[in-house]
């Protein structure tokens, strides 16, 4: 199985060849709440490494979720669009953002591991 | 002092709980140049009888509309308001309450605003209406706004019978935006051809009917080729009474429907406060401006309203919101509301036919009266006739006559000498044969 | 759905359908005649179909309005401390005085001659605007705070605009500030800059003047500032902003604290937008409407909308186009607006001004600032405030004192419902953890603040008794139990639609 790479926003990223699935992590759904609505890019839409790739609202907030790496998105979860609680209740499997066939996967190297992310996590409380 | 509760030896007790000598301590933050020593050179306190005496001074000196025949139109509209509104908008519940951010206690303002939006939706025919808007003009800024968001495009372009007044809130919201306004000549006719200036630019065109000269359109051929083009149709209505008669603008395929609403409930007010109505389609409803009430459930699984889709506002959104709008127009919505539920299904088509007949009536006088002519085919309470001389000066003498004959279009189209001569005229339900008579006879002696 | 009594009624508290499920086909409100037959202009445009509207009679909408309003809190009722918000007592007189038909039955195209005293109305309001702010000039049609800032930030666009300085596009605003004061600038095409505060809940002035340059439009502060404080550095603000070009937009929203004791205008303030309906009292009806006339200093006052009221030989003007150079209007930014300007609000303003006078404004202020203080004061044992006093017209406080309690501001808030308060402000500003923004105004009583008080004490001395599921379950006694938010979203229900017809009961 790929190794799940983590952002400090708070993104998780999974590559499967050139493929890469991106989802927002199970701390920053806890942190969100209930999630009730999510902006998901349209396929083929070009996104660039920490720039805007989706927005996540909560009843108060609205968050943008940035892209971990260069790509093209080649599809949009459509069961979240339909169903945004996924985000909160399988945040980090079913409740994934988008898939992007990414341009230079050596992008995840420089992102942290499982441990590293609960060690960042941990710091901010 | 009436409004103020707190007596010397409230204050004293009070300042001793704080630790304060003076009342001044607690303002020493601020710098001393900018502190006022002892008083503001204004009037020192009034009681209200002394303050009644002042502002009715004022009010004397302006002729009320309804203190003989008035026939004012152009963007506002004099109706007879049942008595029931006024005397439920000043129930210290609704007229004192804030904004409804505490739903549990707020229902009575979050109910109003859901019946607000379902009666809107549905005159104007169309899926969804926020909470209100200041007014026409802005509400019709908004729109633009809005098309810009949902198309990602850049021009609108305006039809030369919208309101000038709206035209040039509309250029004033879009000044500092991505969005460049173009708009047509003085369409007095009503013909002119909007569709062959669509482009892969174009965000949206902006119509009105009754369109500012009083003439009635079916956009629904613009609408299709504003479609096809990928922009949205704006549809303006100014006098909402109408709406009981004619098409809506949703029957007309508008995307968004931005109105004034001041002709139900609200009164003249010298132009504001108003109610600025909007609406759209379900599809953009992310992009709309201003606040939405929404339908739920309390913790008992009692049905109950809120304040819904709040992300797109300026209090958590910020400078990605979609409008700035905060205080909007409740309590003139809640007039609204309430004129309309008098009305009925029943009463706004009734409402909507004896204004029709009234200016079909005067239209049919005026005609009648040498040099005078009606210049329009189609219209509802509104038209537009062109008199034999200036209309502004022919305005000013009616008003020796004691009768307020309607609204120049020079006045609002300073720059156009062509339009001297024309005068917008609009009747409604409480203008009587009197009134009519009163009119001819006048304009008349004047003209003589 | 749990009701307690066959009706769903509780006493005085009466339920109440959707009026749309009350109507009936055939019944109306109102009664009026047939309608003349006329030969239709109509053109073939005659609406088709249903409009859905509910038909009932008079005392039905009567017992409809008045029923709903029950469920509504109000200042008339109890105090009312939405900070930001300034929910003071409305006199009666104002709503007499804007009800006179010279003002409210008042066309706003009637010819000038038969409108001077509505344009001295206004002209006069403007007066007292301009002496309370000390600042030079007043432009009226704004129609609420926002509308404000969008007519202050277009004044200082044009301005720059006039000077070729198109390269402004930046403004610096407060990460403290209310949300309209970056989404008008943003709605100007300016970009937004976020200062930080200080640990005094001041603006950084440091941070400021750090961020200074070429590209600065100018900067939007709130004073007294979203914390209840006043900033106190204000002139040095003023200076630096100005030493780069820039101008100084006042957020006026909390102006209640030093109407009376200070002027903007000798704190270096460009434009100024004043809350009718905080400072002077025009009720907020639920909502709205407002009214935001913005003064300006004499670098933007050439700049203000259309239309302005001008003076000549004692006969008021209504200036509603572009002058030509010279004359007044003739480099206005434009019409913000369809009509004049909030009139209505206008009448009660000037009614409440002129009620007050200068010695009463001045105690507003004074009263005002001195019953915050004193909740401040009152409470500092059991609660707690992220900067020491004093604060200006609204009290601070922060969640601190709720720390491991289970207890929530917002569980605190929906408490305090129960004790028959509407809360304070709640997580505004975003810059204080779990903000309670505490605004009680110079027309409540020392007996009512206490007793207000009183309930603050008492219910953090019950959160940190441990009893944290008697907060969670809060309002109990409002009409309505905890409204569920994250539904209303998902799934927004924004109209009644009509139920669709009953299916056949299955076989
Ligand atoms: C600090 C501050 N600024 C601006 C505004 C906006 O004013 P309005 O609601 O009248 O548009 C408010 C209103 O709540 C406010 O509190």
């Amino acid at each position: 199985m790929a190794e799940r790479r983590f952002t400090k926003d708070h993104e998780w990223i999974e590559l499967n060849g050139a493929i890469a699935t991106v989802g927002i992590t199970n701390y920053a759904q806890e942190q969100l709440g209930d999630v009730v609505f999510v902006d998901l890019p349209p396929a083929g839409k070009k996104i660039t490494k920490g720039g805007e790739a989706a927005v996540v609202e909560s009843v108060k907030a609205a968050s943008e979720v940035y892209s971990p790496v260069t790509g093209e998105v080649v599809e949009s979860n459509a069961d979240l669009a339909k169903n945004p609680a996924l985000a909160n209740t399988a945040a980090e499997a079913g409740g994934w953002f988008v898939k992007i066939k990414v341009a230079d996967p050596k992008e995840l190297s420089a992102l942290m591991d499982a441990a590293a992310y609960k060690k960042f996590v941990d710091g901010l409380h | 002092m009436r409004y103020l509760p707190l007596g010397p030896d409230d204050r004293a007790k009070m300042l001793g709980v704080i630790g304060a000598k003076s009342v001044d301590e607690l303002f020493k933050d601020i710098p001393a140049k900018a502190r006022v020593s002892g008083l503001l050179d204004l009037p020192m306190h009034a009681g209200e009888l002394q303050v009644e005496r002042t502002l009715g001074a004022m009010a004397a000196k302006n002729r009320a509309a309804g203190a003989g025949p008035s026939f004012l139109g152009a963007g506002s509209y004099r109706h007879h308001i049942p008595s029931a509104v006024d005397h439920l908008i000043q129930r210290s519940e609704f007229l004192t309450s804030y904004t409804p951010y505490q739903p549990e206690v707020a229902q009575g303002t979050l109910q109003f605003l859901f019946e607000f939006q379902t009666a809107v939706a549905m005159l104007s025919g169309m899926e969804v209406a926020n909470a209100s808007m200041y007014e026409g003009g802005s509400s019709c800024a908004e729109a633009v706004l809005m098309a810009g968001r949902v198309t990602g495009r850049s021009k609108a372009i305006l039809s030369g019978s919208l309101h000038p007044h709206y035209r040039d809130t509309v250029r004033t919201f879009c000044q500092f935006s991505p969005v460049t306004v173009e708009y047509g000549e003085p369409n007095v006719d009503g013909n002119e051809d909007l569709a062959s200036k669509l482009g892969p630019d174009v965000a949206c065109v902006v119509v009105q009917t009754p369109d500012f000269f009083g003439n009635l359109h079916d956009y629904t051929k613009l609408g299709a080729a504003c479609h096809a083009a990928g922009a949205l149709l704006v549809v303006v209505v100014t006098e909402v009474v109408s709406l009981g008669a004619l098409k809506s603008p949703g029957q007309m395929g508008a995307d968004i429907f931005a109105g004034e609403g001041q002709s139900l409930g609200v009164g003249l007010n010298f132009g504001g406060p108003y109610v600025g109505l909007f609406a759209t389609k379900k599809q953009y409803l992310r992009q709309m401006p201003g606040r939405l009430c929404g339908q739920s459930v309390d913790a008992d699984g009692r049905r109950s309203y809120v304040l819904t889709l709040s992300t797109r506002e300026q209090h958590i959104r910020r400078e990605k919101a979609t409008s700035n709008i905060c205080t909007n127009s409740g309590l003139c919505a809640l007039a609204f509301g309430i004129h309309v539920s008098l009305l009925g299904e029943e009463g706004i088509r009734r409402l909507a036919k004896l204004n029709h007949a009234a200016a079909v009536q005067l239209a049919d006088q005026l005609g009648g009266v040498k040099g005078v002519k009606v210049l329009n085919k189609t219209f509802f309470n509104e038209f537009t006739v062109q008199l034999p001389g200036s209309a502004t000066e022919i305005v000013e003498k009616m008003v020796g006559q004691g009768v307020l004959v309607g609204v120049p279009v020079q006045r609002l189209y300073r720059d156009r000498p062509e339009v001297a001569n024309l005068l917008l005229v609009a009747a409604s339900e409480t203008n009587t044969d009197a009134d009519r008579a009163a009119y001819v006879a006048g304009l008349k002696k004047v003209l003589a | 759905m749990k009701t307690d009594t066959f009706s769903g009624n509780r006493g005085l508290d009466l339920e109440e359908p959707l009026l749309f499920e009350l109507g009936r086909p055939g019944v109306t409100g109102v009664d009026m005649p047939d309608a003349p037959k006329v030969a239709s202009k109509l053109g073939g445009l005659e609406r088709e179909g249903s409009i859905g509207l509910a038909g009932v009679s008079e005392p039905e909408v009567i017992r409809h309005f008045v029923r709903m309003s029950r469920n509504n809190y109000s200042i008339d009722a109890n105090l009312y401390p939405l900070g930001s918000c300034t929910m003071k007592h409305n006199p009666r007189l104002n709503e007499k005085m804007a009800r006179l038909p010279g003002f409210g039955d008042v066309h706003p195209l009637q010819p000038e001659s038969t409108v001077q005293g509505a344009l001295e109305l206004i002209h006069v309001l403007g007066h007292w605007l301009k002496t309370i702010t000390g600042m030079p000039a007043v432009a009226m049609p704004p129609a609420a705070g926002a509308h404000g800032e969008l007519c202050g930030m277009m004044a200082i666009r044009a301005a720059h605009d006039a000077k070729g300085d198109k390269h402004r596009t930046r403004v610096l605003i407060p990460e403290s500030a209310h949300g309209t004061n970056p989404a008008t600038a943003a709605q100007c095409g300016f970009s937004v800059d976020p200062i930080p505060g200080n640990s005094h809940g001041r603006v950084d002035l440091a941070a400021v003047k750090a961020k200074l340059g070429p590209d600065v439009a100018g900067i939007m502060l709130t004073n007294p500032n979203t914390l209840g404080l006043f900033e106190n550095e204000v002139i040095e603000v003023a200076n630096a902003i100005h030493s780069v070009g820039g101008y100084f937009y006042a957020d006026g929203a909390n102006f209640n604290a030093i109407v009376g004791k200070a002027k903007p205008g000798d704190m270096g303030v460009d434009a100024i937008h004043i809350n009718l309906h905080k400072t002077f009292s025009t009720p907020h009806g639920g909502g709205g409407p407002g009214s935001g006339p913005v003064c300006f200093s004499q670098a933007l006052a050439p700049y203000a909308p259309l239309p302005m009221i001008v003076e000549r030989q004692g006969r008021f003007h209504l200036i509603e186009h572009r002058g030509s150079a010279g004359e007044p209007g003739e480099k206005s930014f434009g019409r913000m607006r369809t009509f004049n300007g909030q009139m209505g609000m206008f009448v009660r303003a000037l009614s409440y001004m002129m009620s007050h006078g200068a010695d009463g404004l001045r105690q507003v202020a004074e009263d005002a600032v001195l019953s915050a203080n004193y909740i401040m004061a009152s409470c500092k044992d059991d609660m707690t405030s992220p900067f020491p006093g004093p604060c200006m017209h609204e009290a601070l406080f922060d969640d601190r004192f709720l720390e491991g309690t289970g207890v929530t501001t917002l569980d605190f808030a929906k408490a305090m419902i129960d004790e028959g308060y509407h809360p304070m402000t709640v997580y505004f500003p975003l810059v204080v953890h779990g903000a309670m923004l505490t605004e009680p105004t110079e027309t409540e009583s020392k007996e009512s603040v206490d007793r207000f008080i009183h309930v603050l004490k008492s219910l953090a001395k019950k959160a940190k008794s441990g009893d944290a599921q008697f907060f969670k379950d809060a309002p109990r006694y409002a009409p309505r139990r905890r409204v569920d938010e994250t539904a209303a979203a998902r799934n927004p229900v924004l109209r009644w639609t009509p139920p669709a017809p009953k299916a056949q009961a299955a076989e």
